[in-house]
């Protein structure tokens, strides 16, 4: 049965291997990889997730196969027949493993860090086109200044959303508030960069948008921000990624990209309507 | 040390009567038995929990006949609703983490055995024992009431991010009483591991018998050991924040809410709380409670290899040392659950580094494992089956950790199913099959009767194939941006990945159907089973030297001797290719 | 003799529904003054399913208005004044959710009389009436699941919303009072079969908040009541 084991452990390990290789599920459309990258920073998030597929790939298969073949050779022996031991015994294993994988992780991380410094240690430019995010159980609301370019206070004890209040807005007594635009969809110029301000209202949220490899959680009580600039026209989902209560599925909005044209009309369609 | 301490073992006359004998046992053997029949049931809830979970995935509006039993409002006419899926979500992840994957390789095998593998009478505290498996299962029970509360169980994960679990049946369905339960059941938890680690570190180091020093000790002992010192540190820090968890909900207080929250309305009356404060508590005690899962099964499949290559590994120190190195590095890394959390982002590099070299001990002793097959004699029985599979699962669960280490990476995988797969096939999958390697091991010392091998086989077969076809295809979802703790695919780009969960939802109920095998086997053998002799496996280690069950005091009143390292196999004695180690003869060729 | 007992037993079957089921009505106009704040627009693209079933987007309902300055949607009963009616009707009284959207956007019924929340949705949703004299509770309903059945014993306007779609906010009125009306978009109410007395009348707009009016009726009398509310501009 040893040699069973060996089989089906290859078959198991080259079988793992074809979606990633062709990325579909097997003999469908059903797409399994990322999906094609919209962002200025993106690409380098992709480099380094091919990297790490190329060795993480070849680290799978290589000790699968090892595995399977020690097994397969080594398994239901006779009784008397010889023990041997590796060569080179356990000291060389544990320097290979020092310096192939100590060396591998090094670069992984060392390159790596680049990628990541782009998105969080950059602040956004000063130009960057600024839209409040916020997050509550179980939509998405985005807030752009309007024409005084400035964002009116926050109240939380005057939200109504059944009057779309979604933020605690106080045209009555707060002036900067009265130009304020608000929207269920976040849609923004391409080709400029966003800075986009986060605000959870009620619980923790987070604001994913695969095409966009952006990635982070809104937490109650902090000022958080992200950057980007979007490079391709279209409609793009953005999805809830941490659990917020029963509606979780179900909490997404649109990023919609725009050319700075259709964007310029959108925005004041949008502002006659508040 | 060891031999003026073992004069002082608590001798404790023979039990009499079932109360004393099978219920509030003070023997060792009885409580580790206690604690694999806790996790059985614990496992056997779990699955059942994912098997709804999968079937609401891909028929999420089809009513599950019966479920409307458990809950009226969770699935009315048997439909299930969203907070529903959450909150069996939750009680899955949680009895899966604390009352399986940290009892049955830990307390279960470790408290049977860890006395025993040293030459000890009983662990170094009895009674401490008796409690710890007691206050676990007073744990075990107030984490199940929380299905009977009118709320409902908690939604939270088994996470339990703050807010939403701290301020209160505001935040919705599932966070009324169930959440406040569910930090009451762990508060208790911690409590019993606390004790059982005490317990496990005490008798080591102070009640092994004569000649069985440190580098004596076989490798199970050796995780055992260090998993309880890791334990210690982790339940330590888990136990105050469910304290202050509890407070939020009942007293209050705010560690966790931040002022300015508006849920349901209503304007929450907290202020100066931080949820990353939460986060930090949790996974301080969360990342090394992964290594607690893993590393006792990484003992118990190296002893069970072992014993099935009759040689043994290439390193017992280096094996040690990476066990240690493991449980060291576990401290240092729990932000990477946490790199997009809003927590400094200098600070997700920091944890970055360590995540990475930490991938060092784990391949040198994959490395260590495969290594040692190279040459060996190896036998195939169930044990060393579910042993080489161990290697098979924790190497593919292993490599999934690589992307998820780097934070550019996290950015995209973060709460996708690529990190459900990720720790599902290395904690969840590898673990159990440390357990049950384990338990196709030591069946026969335990209760006197072999199990049987050929149901063994079939099981062994189905769960290994099972496994993989369940959770490969994760790490795909995750590749498409698949998100997790989605009670239904809804979103535009989900939808077209539901023909994936179907087939994972197939393979689920296939495999978990196939765990009956084992159960049956388990049962059936108990009282049908062929007898079991007293070394079945030629095996070197202590246990063996005892009747199949062994008797309650173990060595029956004498303290035995041991005169070699655990592992002398491949040599030639009167008993075969190995030395047990209280065997007085010497090692020839 | 058995005339008269006869003619006694009859007319008092006869009066003493007339003592709560009279021949006079209070009719009457919700209108206001100023500028109310304008109607806004409600996204709901997170909900495609929903948002396809309207081609023009709905719009808030907290201040629905007709030609004229009428106010529709405002809830009219007698407050004071009329027996206390025991039984509640059998009928029960039916809330929809159907576009995201609830239809009616405010309901009245009485204490102890049977809600039924539909939901026509092919999204789940999970109502939650926000009581605060009656027992808070909310509930998820996946669609295809049955209508939901519950009832409210004290009288109370009740904000509702929905758990699931921030945008969907309706009310119920649950009062002990049968004689309630909600105004049309054109405003007018009508109470009828109210016996003769003198009665308080309250109007309540949801966020306009209530007035009061007292009126004494008699006979088959028909007797209006305006009611005139300040809008606010936000």
């Amino acid at each position: 049965m040893g040699k069973v084991f060996a089989v089906i452990v290859v078959v198991i390990a080259l079988a793992s291997a074809v979606p990633i290789i062709t990325h579909h599920w097997f003999g469908t459309a059903i797409e399994l990889s990322p999906p094609p990258d919209i962002s200025t920073h993106g690409h380098a998030i992709d480099e380094q997730l091919s990297e790490t597929m190329v060795e993480a790939g070849l680290s799978f298969l290589a000790a699968q196969l090892v595995l399977a073949f020690f097994v397969w050779k080594f398994s239901n022996r006779a009784a008397d027949a010889e023990i041997k031991t590796f060569p080179g015994g356990a000291k060389w294993l544990v320097i290979a493993a020092l310096a192939l994988v100590g060396t591998e992780m090094l670069a992984l991380g060392v390159l790596g860090q680049r990628a990541w410094a782009t998105v969080y240690f950059t602040p956004a430019k000063p130009d960057a086109l600024q839209v409040q995010a916020q997050a509550g159980q179980f939509a998405f609301y985005f807030r752009y200044p309007g024409a005084d370019g400035k964002f009116g206070d926050l109240h939380p004890d005057k939200i109504d959303e059944g009057n779309s209040n979604f933020f605690g807005l106080d045209p009555a007594n707060d002036v900067e508030s009265r130009d304020d635009i608000v929207s269920g969809e976040l849609a923004v110029p391409a080709n400029r960069e966003i800075h986009l301000l986060m605000h959870a209202k009620d619980v923790g949220h987070s604001f994913y948008v695969r095409e966009l490899r952006i990635q982070q959680d809104f937490v109650p009580g902090l000022d958080l921000s992200v950057h980007f600039t979007a490079t391709k026209v279209g409609k793009y989902e953005i999805v809830c990624t941490q659990l917020c209560g029963l509606g979780h599925y179900n909490m997404k909005a649109y990023l919609n990209v725009l050319s700075q044209e259709d964007f310029d009309s959108w925005l004041k369609q949008k502002a006659s309507e508040q | 040390m060891s031999v003026a301490s073992v004069q002082h073992v608590q001798h404790h006359a023979p039990p009499q009567g079932f109360i004393r004998k099978h219920i509030f046992s003070v023997d060792h053997k009885v409580i580790g038995k206690q604690y694999y029949a806790l996790a059985l049931v614990a496992v056997l809830i779990g699955m059942v929990l994912s098997w709804l979970m999968r079937i609401h995935l891909v028929w999420p509006n089809a009513p599950i006949p019966g479920l409307q039993l458990l809950s009226k409002s969770g699935a009315p006419g048997g439909i299930m609703t969203p907070e529903y899926y959450l909150s069996l979500l939750t009680m899955h992840g949680t009895l899966m983490v604390f009352f399986v994957l940290t009892n049955a390789p830990f307390a279960a095998f470790g408290n049977y055995f860890l006395p025993i593998q040293i030459g000890a009478e009983d662990m170094a505290f009895p009674r401490f024992n008796m409690m710890s498996f007691w206050t676990t299962f007073v744990a075990f029970c107030i984490l199940i009431a929380a299905f009977f509360v009118p709320d409902g169980p908690p939604l939270a994960g088994w996470t339990s991010y703050a807010p939403l679990s701290a301020v209160g049946p505001d935040a919705g369905p599932g966070e009324g009483l169930g959440q406040t339960l569910w930090g009451l059941s762990i508060f208790v938890f911690c409590i019993g591991s606390l004790l059982g680690s005490l317990n496990f570190i005490a008798t080591t180091l102070d009640l092994r018998t004569k000649g069985m020093t440190l580098a004596r000790m076989p490798l199970c002992t050796w995780a055992w050991f260090i998993t309880s010192c890791i334990s210690l540190l982790a339940f330590a820090v888990l136990l105050p924040a469910c304290l202050l968890l509890i407070l939020d909900r009942v007293a209050g207080t705010s560690f966790f809410i931040p002022a300015g929250l508006v849920i349901s309305d209503r304007l929450q009356p907290h202020s100066g709380g931080s949820p990353l404060l939460w986060q930090h508590l949790f996974w301080f005690f969360g990342h090394p409670e992964v290594y607690i899962a893993i590393l006792p099964s990484m003992g118990i499949v190296s002893h069970i290899l072992i014993n099935s290559m009759r040689r043994p590994l290439l390193s017992y120190r280096v094996v040690i040392y990476c066990m240690m190195a493991i449980g060291f590095l576990s401290y240092m890394v729990w932000g990477h659950h946490m790199f997009v959390s809003g927590m400094n982002p200098f600070s997700s590099l920091m944890f970055s580094f360590p995540t990475l070299v930490i991938t060092i001990p784990a391949t040198i002793l994959t490395l260590i494992w495969l290594g040692s097959l190279y040459g060996s004699r190896l036998r195939i029985t169930t044990a060393s089956l579910f042993a080489l599979a161990f290697i098979s699962m924790f190497v593919s669960g292993g490599v999934s950790g690589f992307f998820l280490a780097q934070p550019s990476i996290d950015i995209y995988l973060h709460a996708t199913y690529f990190v459900v797969g990720h720790f599902h096939m290395v904690m969840g999958v590898a673990s159990l099959f440390g357990v049950l390697a384990g338990t196709y091991f030591w069946y026969p010392k335990m209760t006197g009767h072999m199990m049987n091998e050929s149901l063994g086989r079939i099981h062994f077969w189905f769960t290994f194939v099972g496994t993989y076809c369940i959770f490969m295809p994760f790490h795909y979802l995750g590749l498409a941006g698949n998100v997790r703790r989605y009670s239904a695919f809804v979103d535009d780009y989900l939808v077209p990945l539901i023909p994936v969960h179907r087939f994972i939802t197939i393979a689920a109920l296939v495999t978990g159907a196939a765990q009956l095998i084992f159960l049956y086997n388990l049962i059936h053998s108990r009282f049908r089973g062929p007898a079991a002799p007293p070394n079945p496996w030629e095996c070197t280690s202590l246990e063996w030297t005892m009747p199949s069950p062994p008797p309650f005091d173990n060595f029956g009143g004498k303290h035995p001797v041991v005169y070699h390292d655990p592992y002398q196999y491949g040599v030639k004695s009167s008993t075969g290719d190995f030395l047990m180690q209280d065997s007085p003869e010497e090692a020839r060729g | 003799m058995y005339t008269k007992r006869w003619f006694a037993v009859l007319s008092t079957m006869v009066v003493s529904p007339g003592l709560l089921f009279g021949a006079a009505t209070i009719s009457g106009k919700v209108t206001y003054t100023g500028t109310p704040a304008k109607a806004k627009a409600i996204d709901m693209s997170k909900e495609p399913s929903c948002a396809k079933q309207h081609t023009t987007p709905i719009t808030t309902e907290g201040v629905v208005t007709g030609p004229n300055n009428t106010l529709g949607n405002v809830v009219v009963y007698v407050s004071a004044g009329a027996s206390d009616d025991s039984s509640s009707p059998a009928q029960a009284v039916t809330f929809t959710q159907k576009g995201c959207q609830y239809i009616p956007h405010v309901i009245a019924l009485r204490t102890g009389q049977e809600l039924k929340v539909v939901n026509e949705d092919q999204t789940s949703h999970n109502i939650h009436p926000m009581a605060k004299v009656n027992r808070e509770w909310n509930k998820s309903q996946p669609p295809g699941t049955p209508p939901l059945s519950e009832k409210f014993d004290k009288e109370e306007f009740i904000p509702v919303k929905c758990n699931v779609h921030p945008w969907m906010h309706g009310y119920f009125a649950v009062l002990k009072t049968s004689h309630y009306a909600i105004s049309g978009e054109d405003g007018s109410f009508k109470l009828p079969d109210l016996p003769a007395g003198k009665y308080t009348i309250t109007a309540w707009q949801e966020d306009y908040g209530t007035q009061t009016q007292d009126v004494t009726i008699s006979g088959n009398e028909t007797k209006t009541v305006d009611f005139t509310f300040k809008a606010k501009p936000y």
